[in-house]
């Protein structure tokens, strides 16, 4: 479904990404692990064409993406959940959700907005209140349900557990895990690694920029010394 | 939400007003009054037009004036070549006035910020050049318009009364159309583009399309105020585009408030009776309005509307 090879991605003269490779098949729930400033957000921003790339390929769904604006990238059926939430302070809840909707049509069991408030009824209780009156739990499930509602699918999140309280965070797994069970593809960046090796049937390490191992979920666990050595765990 | 809030109050009031504006001037017996609130509801219209793009998606043109000159030479041209049909002038000047929003728009807004408000400084007065160019038009003189648009008997632009009720109801118009506007998806995705294009974009949206499709709306509605101020002075003239006339419609939505539907309504209102107002004590009235338009940024952010919404405790 995506298809990443040799993406080199930099900020100025400063380069980040040094041949980044992944892929991600459709169904498949994959993880992007390492430490803070290792590229996994540029991976991210460069997949999804926020940061331009200076190499390799970007492929979803046999088409090449690298070089599209980022809108047609989203449109083609990647749905971002990005680092720090980034909802729409100054629309409603329902406004946020309707306002970008998309991709409805292609959909065998598409999102919509009751679909949505029946997954996160917290969300359809404050559905006239702003975007900035919600909690930070609220604002997660808020982004993660605008993504959705693009009906994408592949559907990318960036450290969406962050920040927030155990309770949330539980409440997002549970989420990640149902949409895996409907067979939904989904990249996840996130430190919880107990909660990602319930969901991923794969990850990925990167250490500065590119990818140094890759493997089934049980061969991570099975190895305290790779994830000592590339997570500091 | 309660209905009946000062902000709504003050709205209907502005309308009620303005409706009845033409009775008290018949009964003191001064037609002045029926000049001034026509005048206040044309450029009303061109304030509300800026207040879709501004207030609302965050682009501050400094050139919005223009598309209210090529309304008004739209109308005053035609006048000219004795195209006097209303049916033809008034649709050319909408059209025109699209089409040139259209071009400055795919110019304008590949910038944002500052670099925003220059490039449109540059188009309008680039007009207003053109403008004073015209000399077959009058050039710097401007150019008479010996004759309304005329609507066969239909209505009587002519007629002071007849064109003061018919710039109500498209004053009125506007307002519903605005407020639609700003409500459906369209809205929305200007407003949260206003906030973050970035993340408007990653999430599937066009912004660019977006953005040119508000700004042309806006600068056709302009365009309407053009027409009709181009038959309430029988005189259009470049100064109509000067940027100055622009920087008097950023003006009137920041006093009414910026943002808000009915906002620029209540500050071109207020904007020319505090003229009329102020102009009577001095000839250098701008050195009052002045710190009383500072006073107002500083202290009543959101304007009169905004005041009043705090006022009632925060909503809208």
């Amino acid at each position: 479904m995506l298809s990443v090879r040799d993406m080199e991605t930099s900020y100025g003269a400063s380069q980040v990404l040094f041949g980044m490779t992944l892929d991600v098949a459709a169904g498949e729930v994959v993880t992007l692990m390492g430490r803070n400033g290792m590229g996994k957000t540029t991976t991210v921003r460069s997949i999804m064409g926020l940061t331009p790339t200076q190499g390799g390929t970007v492929v979803f769904d046999g088409a090449r993406i690298d070089g599209l604006p980022s809108y047609r990238i989203a449109r083609a059926g990647i749905g971002l959940v990005p680092e720090g939430r980034q909802i729409f302070p100054n629309l409603t809840v329902r406004e946020n959700l309707v306002a970008t909707a998309h991709n409805r049509l292609g959909a065998a069991r598409p999102w919509t907005l009751d679909r949505v408030f029946d997954r996160f009824p917290a969300l359809a209780a404050r559905a006239g209140g702003m975007g900035s009156e919600l909690s930070g739990g609220e604002q997660q499930m808020l982004a993660i349900s605008r993504a959705l509602m693009t009906n994408p699918r592949l559907l990318i999140l960036d450290e969406a557990t962050e920040g927030l309280a155990p309770r949330i965070r539980a409440e997002i797994w549970r989420c990640l895990a149902e949409l895996k069970a409907d067979g939904q593809a989904i990249l996840v960046i996130d430190k919880n690694l107990a909660a990602l090796a319930r969901i991923a049937d794969r990850h990925y390490i990167i250490e500065k920029g590119a990818v140094v191992w890759s493997g089934s979920a049980a061969a991570l666990e099975a190895d305290p010394g790779l994830q000592h050595r590339y997570l500091g765990v | 939400m309660a209905l009946l809030n000062a902000r709504n109050l003050v709205v209907l009031a502005t309308f009620a007003l303005l409706a009845l504006a033409p009775a008290y001037a018949a009964w003191v017996e001064t037609p002045f009054y029926l000049d001034l609130g026509r005048r206040m509801m044309i450029l009303a219209i061109g304030a509300l037009s800026l207040n879709l793009i501004m207030g609302f998606g965050g682009m501050i043109s400094f050139g919005h004036a223009v598309y209210i000159g090529i309304g008004a030479y739209t109308v005053g041209i035609c006048a000219f070549h004795e195209v006097t049909s209303g049916f033809v002038q008034w649709p050319l000047a909408l059209a025109i006035s699209a089409a040139v929003a259209l071009v400055f728009g795919v110019i304008s807004l590949r910038t944002r910020g500052v670099y925003f408000i220059m490039i449109t400084l540059a188009l309008a007065q680039m007009t207003f050049y053109l403008g004073i160019s015209l000399d077959q038009y009058g050039g710097d003189d401007g150019l008479t318009v010996y004759a309304p648009s005329d609507f066969a008997g239909l209505i009587d632009v002519d007629d002071d009364l007849s064109f003061y009720y018919v710039v109500f109801v498209l004053l009125a118009l506007c307002l519903w159309f605005s407020q639609r506007l700003i409500r459906s998806r369209f809205g929305m995705v200007l407003q949260g583009a206003r906030q973050n294009e970035g993340r408007m974009e990653a999430i599937g949206v066009p912004v660019f399309r977006y953005k040119l499709t508000a700004f042309v709306i806006a600068g056709t509605m302009a365009g309407l105020a053009g027409a009709l101020l181009a038959n309430h002075t029988d005189f259009v003239n470049p100064e109509m585009a000067h940027w100055t006339r622009s920087g008097d419609l950023i003006i009137m939505v920041l006093l009414g408030g910026m943002g808000s539907i009915a906002g620029p309504i209540v500050g071109a209102a207020a904007f020319l009776l505090l003229e009329e107002l102020l102009s009577g004590v001095t000839e250098y009235w701008q050195v009052i309005f002045g710190p009383f338009l500072i006073l107002v940024v500083l202290y009543a952010r959101g304007g009169i509307l905004g005041f009043l919404s705090r006022k009632d405790g925060g909503d809208g």
